[in-house]
């Protein structure tokens, strides 16, 4: 893990009076970004379980300007935003887009493909919490193979592995890619620190467990979300100008222990997660290997 | 930067020979625009190219963001708008209705984009000829929305248009003919910069993003509140016909111009009237002109403003005519022309009922000729009542 190279300011930009769900995973990461972004920051947040989070009108608990935006649409709003800005000479401010996994990896990524190719000077945050959560717990292509949802419910779980959004955005060789977790909020916020200070679009992905369509014990949510880094489901790296490098560099739990915690995977057979451990050990060699391309 | 053929320099150094497309950019440029983005669309395109060239060459201060879609065009404007810049795109048939979800988010946030839109026909199956369904099936997203005849008008239309959005809060949309206005050249006075900076000040809206005040925009609005933002949103769009001809008026003072809300041609004595919009309704002038030879009291009135509706105005002049025809270049299936059925809604709360034929004619780019018009006219005036919403020009006329 990295060393604290900063002070976290102790300021919590994020309001009291939210509207998340108890154990909701949410709040926290948007707590720790605005920790590592600052009062200049200027949120676009599309149809989602945040849209809701916020607050009501005439409320909004974010403590930031936040506008609310069509689901397809954030990047691209992200994008005039950062031109308005540009046009009144202020060049400071932090433009983020903050939008759920089927915000990001289906509905919304043709905008988010577009301004990542245009290298738009934006922040994009994917908050993944692996499926529809705010229409109601409906699969997106962030789902992990055979997790249960109401769309793929449990007479047919979902088929195919999640989409590698992070590794496709690589591909777009914008200059900065990172994970993070809410379990680890020093490499959290310092990655939201290090992004700020970087022009063009940066993409952070961020796993977020959700009690509600995960079935999961509501006290349980960080745990969950250690876990996930711990059993190399979902490890912890950077891409800096195309070069990666881990943040967590052990794996020391068997997903199993991940998956116990969760309803949504209660039906896994003893062979599933044996092939599911393949994939993991698979991955997690290949990240390894990438880690020492120079 | 070299000048093109199509704008060929003509011996007046205030007029330009343009092209529909090019005439829209000059306006944009004129108006000082912020931001733009557009996605390409025939025959729009040629906006889209205008203004890269204009950005590129520093002729206009402005950011362009070469976009990925038309979807991602309306929403990079709704980012813009919301910091309180000028902003401007432009589209055409499929790109519009690509829109669709975004024009509602705009005129909702209350963000005065202005948006130019070719009026093209939408598939299946293919065609890029002139035809309005794709802006008139865009009438309920709360954006205002003018039909032009020439290509002066398009030009002046753009910066009346930004003065109009910009004091209601509302998107306005400027609609042009799909090659009829967008590729045919026409000589266009071209206003001093001073003469438009007095016309058009500096936007600054009274709302915007502001990092003191840092609040939501667009979130959900629990009980009561959103149906009162819909209600003063119509307030407003409803003033807009008022707005409008103010500000056409105003223009006049300053440029010497002025279309109207409505524009009617040998109406006052006219006893039937033709009811055209766009290109053709100059095709429309020409028939009125032989009839009246032939003795026939006809007139004809040309629709600009169509959001808001300014049905008062259209029904002052029609109120006591005899028999009424529309021909349309649009359809909503299983009803017939838009325009006829708004000229109809318009009256149906008045004392005046006099028949109205409606006519769908030039889908997809078909001409509409002299021969037809003076059809129309000929059948309106022998004809007691229609016995249908719509005849089809060729087909049933
Ligand atoms: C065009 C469109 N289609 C569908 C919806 C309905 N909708 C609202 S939120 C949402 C899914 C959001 O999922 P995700 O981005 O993962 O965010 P989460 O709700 O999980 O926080 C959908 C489909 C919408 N708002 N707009
Ligand atoms: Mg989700």
């Amino acid at each position: 893990m990295n060393k604290r190279i900063f002070e976290i300011p102790e300021e919590d930009i994020l309001c009291k009076g939210h509207m998340a769900c108890i154990g909701c995973g949410v709040p926290l990461a948007m707590k720790f970004m605005l920790k590592g972004l600052g009062r200049k920051t200027i949120l676009v947040v599309p149809a989602s379980c945040n849209s809701v989070i916020d607050g009501t009108y005439p409320f909004s608990a974010s403590g930031v300007p936040l506008v609310h935006v069509p689901i397809a649409a954030a990047a691209a709003i992200a994008s005039g935003i950062r031109a308005g800005l540009d046009m009144i000479g202020d060049i400071e401010t932090t433009v983020a887009a903050w939008a759920g996994d089927g915000g990001t990896y289906d509905i919304g990524f043709q905008a988010l493909s577009g301004a990542s190719e245009r290298n738009e000077n934006i922040i994009y945050v994917c908050y993944d919490n692996e499926a529809y959560m705010n229409t109601g717990i409906h699969r997106s292509s962030a789902s992990p193979f055979l997790a249960w949802t109401t769309t793929t419910p449990l007479s047919s779980p979902k088929n195919v592995p999640k989409k590698n959004i992070d590794f496709i955005m690589a591909e777009h060789k914008i200059p900065y890619i990172a994970t993070a977790s809410i379990a680890f909020p020093d490499d959290f916020i310092k990655k939201f620190a290090t992004a700020k200070n970087i022009r063009g679009m940066r993409f952070i992905h961020i796993l977020i467990p959700c009690q509600a369509g995960w079935k999961t014990n509501p006290s349980k949510t960080v745990k969950i979300a250690r876990l996930a880094v711990q059993t190399g489901i979902f490890p912890l790296f950077e891409i800096k100008s195309g070069k990666i490098t881990l943040n967590y560099n052990e794996k020391d739990v068997p997903v199993e222990e991940y998956f116990k915690l969760q309803g949504r995977f209660s039906h896994l057979k003893k062979k599933d997660i044996i092939n599911i451990q393949r994939d993991v050990d698979r991955n997690w060699k290949r990240i390894i290997k990438l880690t020492k391309v120079v | 930067m070299a000048i093109s053929v199509k704008e060929k320099r003509i011996n007046d150094q205030q007029s330009l020979l343009l092209e529909g497309t090019y005439a829209v950019a000059y306006a944009v440029k004129l108006c000082r625009v912020k931001v733009i983005t557009v996605y390409p669309i025939t025959p729009s395109s040629a906006i889209a190219e205008r203004l890269a060239e204009m950005v590129g060459d520093e002729e206009l201060d402005a950011k362009y963001i070469k976009v990925e879609s038309e979807h991602s065009a309306m929403a990079s404007l709704i980012g813009a708008s919301h910091v309180g810049v000028r902003t401007f795109t432009a589209t055409s048939s499929h790109g519009l209705a690509y829109m669709h979800e975004t024009l509602h988010w705009a005129s909702g946030a209350r963000l005065p984009i202005v948006m130019s839109n070719t009026n093209r026909s939408l598939g299946s199956p293919w065609s890029i000829l002139a035809e309005q369904t794709d802006s008139l099936s865009q009438r309920d997203t709360g954006w205002i929305q003018f039909y032009c005849e020439s290509n002066q008008e398009i030009f002046d239309t753009i910066i009346q248009s930004y003065r109009i959005a910009e004091r209601v809060y509302i998107p306005a949309m400027i609609n042009m003919d799909a090659f009829f206005s967008t590729h045919v050249l026409e000589n266009i006075v071209i206003p001093s910069q001073e003469m438009v900076d007095s016309y058009l000040p500096e936007f600054k809206p009274k709302i915007k993003i502001d990092l003191n005040k840092p609040s939501a925009f667009g979130g959900v609005a629990p009980g009561d509140s959103y149906f009162e933002f819909k209600y003063k949103m119509e307030e407003d769009m409803l003033k807009a016909v008022d707005v409008a001809v103010k500000a056409d008026n105003e223009f006049e003072e300053i440029f010497g111009r002025k279309y109207g809300i409505i524009n009617c041609y040998l109406c006052e004595d006219a006893e039937t009237i033709l009811i055209m919009t766009g290109t053709a309704a100059g095709t429309g002038r020409v028939v009125i002109d032989n009839m009246r030879k032939k003795g026939k009291k006809v007139g004809l009135m040309k629709i600009r403003l169509f959001r808001p509706f300014p049905s008062r105005a259209i029904i002052d002049v029609l109120k006591n005519k005899i028999k009424i025809a529309v021909i349309d270049r649009n359809i909503s299936r299983g009803v017939g022309g838009i325009f006829a059925q708004e000229i109809r809604a318009a009256f149906h709360n008045t004392k005046y009922h006099p028949p109205i034929f409606g006519f769908v004619a030039g889908l997809g780019g078909k001409d509409i000729t002299p021969e037809q018009i003076e059809n129309v006219l000929n059948y309106t005036i022998e004809s007691d009542y229609p016995d249908r919403e719509a005849y089809w020009l060729d087909i049933d006329v």
